[in-house]
């Protein structure tokens, strides 16, 4: 049984190598957006077939990110991005388990070894989509509590000359956004992988009946590890955002 | 002892050790919010939210171990 940690390519663009992941993210996306595209044509003031479903959709998510930030202005401003990136991972995700996704393939020789290469495998179970979507998400939040707060203040969160423990506090906080780069990634990567790799030995070991209520349970931790980390960029979000100066003289009374 | 016998005995115990603590976490948290539930079932909605969130926490801490388990074995 052939399992690889890292994506295997499967072609070029030019100089850049396509990874099945890679690939199975852009189709992803297409569905994502042809679906988005077919229903919100001709839209009805009552909602009927996909239009309702992506309402629902959207609906729960404004729901979702409201009852982090508990303020109608910031969720309109932080939603999209949100909300993206809830379906993007959940799209990824669900994705990886239908039937042919890391079935059908074709065989390449590698240093004299004959090795099957999968047309298409899960999206997230490549290590460089989920840093790809951790940098991002961090990179946002930094640039969302510059945007808010003001450049100065916000940098006054981790370089604070007010005394020597506020310093060190900074430096932790510095450090502290590196981590959660590395958290979010390897979160997000192992347990997708984990899952495609539970699954393919489940169905060695046990064929046809065994995989069954482990595809129950990579339904569920695909739609969970969706939603922490979507959970995790609005409470990021929500902390870089907040004047933690108000806050002192509020705490003051 | 050969280098492929070392490699299946390290990740075993990457993993092994490593889910021990988790396991503990997560029983700690499960524990804590189902007792918050009992005291006040009205508020179990308000709790689970938290609840899944910090468990998702801490089964992070695992699955960074099986990582390192998987790269031990395959790479």
């Amino acid at each position: 049984m052939e399992i690889s940690l890292a994506a295997e390519k499967i072609g070029h663009i030019g100089s850049l190598p396509i990874t099945n992941s890679m690939f199975t993210s852009w189709i992803a996306t297409i569905v994502l957006v042809v679906f988005a595209i077919f229903a919100t044509r001709k839209m009805t003031m009552v909602p009927k077939g996909s239009q309702k479903t992506l309402e629902y959709i959207v609906d729960s998510l404004m729901r979702l990110v409201n009852s982090v930030f508990d303020n109608m202005t910031q969720t309109k401003k932080y939603f999209p991005f949100l909300a993206t990136l809830f379906l993007f991972i959940i799209t990824n995700n669900w994705l990886g388990l239908l039937p042919g996704v890391g079935s059908i393939g074709f065989h390449e020789i590698h240093n004299g070894k004959e090795l099957f290469i999968p047309l298409l495998r899960g999206g997230n179970a490549d290590l460089n989509t989920t840093l790809a979507l951790a940098i991002m998400t961090m990179v946002l939040v930094q640039i969302f509590g510059m945007v808010a707060i003001g450049f100065f203040k916000y940098v006054g969160r981790f370089v604070n000359f007010k005394s020597p423990i506020d310093f060190f506090v900074g430096i932790l906080e510095i450090i502290g956004e590196f981590s959660r780069v590395i958290s979010f990634s390897f979160r997000l990567f192992g347990n997708i992988f984990a899952g495609e790799v539970l699954l393919a030995v489940i169905t060695w070991l046990l064929p046809y009946v065994g995989p069954v209520p482990f595809y129950f349970l990579e339904i569920f931790v695909g739609f969970i590890q969706a939603l922490v980390f979507t959970m995790l960029a609005m409470v990021f979000i929500k902390m870089a955002i907040t004047d933690h100066s108000e806050h002192e003289e509020k705490a003051a009374h | 002892m050969e280098p492929e016998a070392m490699k299946t005995l390290a990740a075993a115990i990457a993993i092994g050790v490593g889910a021990i603590g988790p396991a503990i976490g997560i029983g700690m948290i499960g524990a804590k919010a189902v007792e918050a539930i009992g005291r006040n079932p009205e508020a179990s909605g308000k709790i689970q939210g938290p609840m899944i969130l910090t468990a998702a926490f801490a089964e992070a801490v695992a699955i960074y171990a099986l990582v390192i388990a998987l790269i031990v074995k395959f790479v």
